[in-house]
């Protein structure tokens, strides 16, 4: 199934991934070749198959409610692009 | 020539007061300063915390003669684990200056071990690519010819234990990233069941796939290293927290008793004919050290590279939603607001495969295509599942090739996506299934080396290694090395 | 004519817990701490980093949906809810969709009319709390930059969501409360929505009385207070009446309420909603409840208010509002329980009616929690032992009452320090009472003209000159004596 522009913008938005027109163009030959590919899948009856999410099975994996020592604040924040008053700086949220 | 010498044979040296941790660290340094401008496995060298580390191994040794099983012995670790306070990039724009913090738990248990991390390697982007030509820095070239590529996505590692840089290295495997860069490179490279290892630290490309795993150029080697990282992790929830037995190695090479599997799949349409013949020796030889060998199907290979190809584009598209230029990594230099200040530090920070793998895999959760998609690939994923199952009722372990095809040139599959995909074809399945995959060298096709890979049982890594560990005793292609020019 | 409409509302109510350590890690769960000084590689989502599920936030879950008597799931697991915003480091919230730990449960609310509703709980899952933005303007719209803490990134929280069986401001902020009552007995978390513990969501949708279908809802975020959500909801259900009435179509949207103006303004509509492209968590494993475990966490259950309330009524005769007070807070009912064991359960009335109405009047004149609560069982119990035997009168009680919070002392000191015991000497009384006519003659002579006010404000004058102690039944009846002594003398 060939992927329409459109299609390829929306994504993008969701991904909060910025692209040029011509990447757009690009994306959008790539991408549809690639999932031609992969909807072969199609062809495979899965009726009554379950899902693996996980290929080794585990369960209950907990930890204990104690406390750790927490990383150094000056450490944390010595990565960040921008820091003030002990925070995390962002630009103006422009969206909901 | 201390650089040449196997990891066991260095901590042995070592240990003994032999031959100083400065002294391997000095050599490992010189080496790596002679090969690696044309191999280009390393993007960090942390020589003066080597040879700090070196030097207080060799002072403690004075005292204490258990320092650790990989004492004295140089690894390298691939770029996309953490290493608190040496810069990790993943060899991406986006984490050009990122330092980490902490540790990742593998490389804890290397520092336990006595080991001298030598540096950082060069990967694909986000451990996304076969053949190292991803990175966003520099492509990595493999030792046996620099014009053909060393694979990928653990190209660095790969390389740099191939070109006799480091005797040991750990690498990263989704889809292959270890044991095809190993099959490419000449060398031991094992993806551990997945569980083994702890991935606390290592940054997630696909959660349900990757592994943490050893490259060495033999197995005993390789088998060391796997045993210093393994081990249970309260900090991985999925982790298993199994300690695998220690192998015992030595006597004569036998395959008695054990019952091999060859699925056909594995041997269709893109195989090389040389790297076949290869593989099918090797399958005779395993013969005649009393292996049985019998051909066998896994119906549903065909379809793990599809399914493969939904559900790891699919996790890592939300893995790596963290990299948005708040909290660290590069951020835009200017943006109207919030929204371009993460299209714009995304864009700049992240190259064409990972954006690609980033939208395939969003596309597959979005409204409307969950089920078509990514439901259908964890659908599929059982069926390839059961093929083994169904495989190891009658099998101990099954053979295949590594790769369909040797080191190709650089440059030579970058302008479509889908061909580099295609290589993955025959390591792919045995991560959708969590199983354990090991390739060693069975040979040369063309003067590049050919890659045996054995596929095992969950958690039978121990044995895996024991069934590789006789074919290589029994051959010589692990002491072959590629003629690097400037090698002493 | 105009269509009567039921207004129909549905709640969201996102509460945290109050485990020592966040969900995904064991940083420290903790309001109020310097920006920034509870992360770790976990709640900074920083490269490399995996979640581990604590395992008291699990127990938490599952006791409070046994508290509102949901069934727990045998096999629950994770989703990621992916979508970007400052607050989110990894910018993917891991939560429940499928598979939440509990499900079907009910609370039953008791309305000011007496009768009884019963709110079905659709379903109670577990999920991690986001930062906090602190925007430089007014709000998020107006800033030119926002700061980001992670402190509270990571907190667990149960989302509680009812099915939309509410059906006024009323019954909402009655059951808002019934249901922080019975979080806060559960001891899972301290609920209180000032700190944003406790947060809610109110979807509201009007539908013609009678009509089987529900009508098409509105999401109201941003509500800060009970009171405001009942605001909330009378301005939805005003407007979407206003829209239908005039022939409109009411838009699936997502809207902000403004408290201090009164009004919701939209956030997003429909179209706009985000795709959270939801898939099974891969980093944790599924979890696995048995029986077992589910019995064992009952156990763990208190006493809950409607199970403590009947008994009071049953018990000592309260009535069910007086018996819905004391339960109205954990330590309300412990402290009356206790005060009780201690006066007699002949008392319990006594009790109940102090309790509700002296000691709550001071608590909220000084702005006491239900965990200050300025007076002992020991005190109480003493002042009405004091009563009963006729030691005090009721109305210097009261005084006493004032005097033991203050001081702390109990009733029986106070009154032997101040001298308030009361004064049932006849002879002393009659002496009193005679001075007090005696120094009235005005109104002795409105007495003797039939002006029986007259006599009220001679006991008045009575209870005044004795400082309140006098016996209030003795003071009438010697007034009358000495009124009458008085005017057969003249």
């Amino acid at each position: 199934m060939a992927l329409t522009r459109s299609q390829v913008e929306h994504v993008a938005r969701l991904a909060r991934l910025g692209l040029t027109e011509a990447e757009k163009q690009l994306y959008t030959e790539q991408l549809t070749r690639i999932l031609e590919h992969v909807e072969s899948l199609d062809r495979l009856d899965t009726t009554d198959v379950p899902p693996t999410y996980h290929a080794v099975a585990l369960q209950n994996v907990l930890r204990e409610d104690k406390p750790h020592q927490s990383l150094d604040r000056e450490k944390v924040l010595s990565q960040a692009p921008e820091a003030e008053a002990g925070c995390f700086k962002v630009p103006k949220i422009t969206e909901g | 020539m201390s650089y040449k010498l196997s990891a066991t044979r260095l901590n042995r040296l070592f240990t003994a007061g032999e031959l100083s941790a400065v002294e391997i660290t000095e050599a490992t340094l010189r080496r790596i300063e002679e090969v690696d401008p044309q191999v280009r496995a390393f993007l960090t060298l942390t020589a003066d915390r080597a040879l700090e580390r070196a030097r207080k191994l060799d002072s403690r040794r004075r005292s204490d003669s258990d320092l650790g099983p990989l004492a004295g012995v140089p690894v390298a670790v691939k770029d996309n684990m953490c290493t608190d306070g040496v810069r990790t990039t993943c060899a991406s724009h986006i984490l050009e200056s990122y330092t980490p913090p902490y540790d990742a738990t593998v490389v804890e248990h290397l520092r336990a071990s006595g080991a001298i991390i030598i540096g950082k390697t060069n990967m694909d982007e986000f451990a996304m690519g076969s053949s190292g030509e991803n990175s966003a820095f520099f492509a990595t070239h493999n030792p046996w010819d620099l014009s053909k590529v060393p694979g990928g996505s653990s190209s660095g590692s790969a390389a740099a234990v191939a070109a006799e840089e480091v005797p040991l290295s750990l690498g990263s495997d989704t889809g292959g990233s270890i044991r095809q860069p190993a099959a490419l490179c000449g060398i031991v490279g094992l993806k551990p069941t997945y569980g083994y290892v702890s991935r606390y630290g290592l940054v997630a490309f696909a959660s349900s796939l990757d592994q943490i795993g050893p490259f060495a150029r033999d197995v005993e080697d390789g088998a060391r290293l796997f045993e210093v990282i393994a081990g249970g992790d309260r900090r991985d929830s999925t982790n298993a927290g199994k300690t695998p037995p220690q192998v015992k190695f030595g006597g004569e090479p036998s395959l008695k008793g054990v019952r091999l599997g060859v699925p056909k799949e594995y041997f269709g349409a893109g195989i090389d004919p040389e790297v076949k013949a290869r593989v099918d020796e090797a399958i005779v030889q395993m013969q005649a050290l009393g292996a049985t060998v019998d051909e066998c199907s896994l119906p549903h290979t065909d379809y793990a590279l599809s399914a493969y190809y939904i559900i790891a584009p699919a996790e890592c598209s939300a893995n790596l939603a963290r990299f948005d230029g708040v909290k660290y990594g590069h951020r835009t230099a200017e943006s109207s607001g919030l929204l371009e200040m993460y299209q714009k530090s995304r864009r700049e920070g992240f190259g064409p495969e990972v954006t690609r793998r980033i939208m395939i895999g969003t596309y597959a959760l979005s409204s409307g295509y969950y089920d078509a998609y990514y439901k259908k690939a964890q659908q599929v994923r059982t069926l390839v599942m059961r093929d083994f199952e169904a495989a190891f009722q009658k099998f101990d372990a099954l053979v295949t090739p590594t790769s369909p095809i040797a080191a190709w040139g650089m440059g030579e599959k970058t302008d479509d996506p889908l061909t580099m995909y295609l290589a993955d074809v025959c390591t792919i399945p045995v991560n959708l299934a969590g199983l354990p995959g090991l390739s060693l060298p069975c040979g040369m096709a063309g003067g590049l080396p050919v890659g045996l890979q054995l596929i095992g049982k969950h958690f039978d890594d121990a044995r895996l290694l024991q069934m590789a560990w006789a074919y290589e005793k029994s051959t010589q292609h692990h002491e072959a090395r590629p003629a690097l020019e400037g090698g002493r | 004519m105009a269509t009567n409409w039921e207004v129909v509302v549905g709640l969201e109510v996102h509460v945290e817990l109050s485990t020592e350590t966040k969900v995904w890690c064991s940083c420290k769960n903790e309001f109020g701490a310097p920006p920034n000084t509870n992360v770790c590689p976990v709640c900074l989502a920083l490269p490399g980093s995996l979640p581990v599920l604590n395992a008291t936030a699990l127990e938490y879950i599952i006791k409070a949906g046994l508290a509102m008597n949901c069934s727990i799931a045998r096999y629950s697991k994770f989703d990621r809810k992916n979508y970007f915003y400052p607050d989110s480091p990894s910018n993917y919230q891991i939560s429940q969709l499928d598979l939440p730990v509990c499900e079907n449960g009910y609370v039953e609310i008791t309305l000011r009319d007496g009768s009884i509703r019963r709110i079905r709980i659709k379903r109670i899952h577990l999920e991690n709390d986001a930062g906090k933005l602190v925007h430089a303007g007014d709000d998020v719209a107006e800033g030119e930059s926002s700061l980001v803490d992670y402190n509270r990134a990571g907190v667990p929280l149960i989302e509680i969501v009812t099915e939309p069986d509410l059906r006024s401001a009323e019954e909402a902020g009655v059951f808002l409360t019934k249901l922080r009552s019975i979080i806060k007995y559960c001891g899972v978390s301290d609920v209180k929505m000032e700190e944003g513990s406790m947060r809610c969501d109110v979807n509201t949708s009007v539908r013609p009385n009678g009509a089987e279908e529900y009508g098409t809802r509105s999401e109201l975020k941003n509500v800060n207070s009970f009171s405001a959500a009942m605001r909330g909801i009378e301005y939805e259900a005003k407007r979407h009446i206003a829209v239908l009435e005039a022939g409109g179509r009411i838009d699936q949207e997502t809207r902000s309420w403004r408290d201090t103006k009164g009004i919701s303004v939209v956030l997003r509509s429909k179209e706009d909603a985000e795709d959270y492209r939801y898939f099974p968590e891969p980093d944790l494993p599924p979890v696995v409840i048995t029986e077992v475990d589910v019995e064992r966490i009952r156990a763990t259950l208190p006493e809950l208010p409607d199970t403590i309330m009947h008994r009071l009524m049953n018990q000592y005769g309260l009535s069910a509002y007086d018996a819905s007070i004391i339960v109205s807070e954990k330590e309300f009912a412990e402290w009356f329980s206790r005060t009780v064991a201690l006066a007699g359960a002949e008392n319990a009335k006594a009790v109940a009616n102090w309790q509700i109405n002296e000691l709550n009047r001071t608590m909220n004149a000084r702005g006491l929690g239900p965990d200050q609560i300025p007076l002992t069982p020991d005190q109480l119990a003493g002042m009405l032992r004091l009563m009963e035997k006729g030691v005090i009168s009721g109305k210097i009680a009261k005084t006493i009452f004032e005097k033991m919070v203050e001081s702390g002392k109990d009733a029986e000191a106070i009154v032997r320090e101040e001298g308030l015991s009361q004064v049932a000497d006849e002879g002393e009384l009659l002496k009193v009472a005679m001075e007090v006519v005696a120094a009235n003659p005005k109104v002795v002579e409105d007495w003797k003209s039939g002006k029986t006010a007259a006599a009220q404000f001679l006991v008045g004058q009575l209870m005044k000159a004795t400082r309140g102690r006098a016996n209030p039944q003795l003071a009438v009846k010697l007034v009358t004596e000495a009124l009458e002594k008085f005017t057969s003398q003249q």
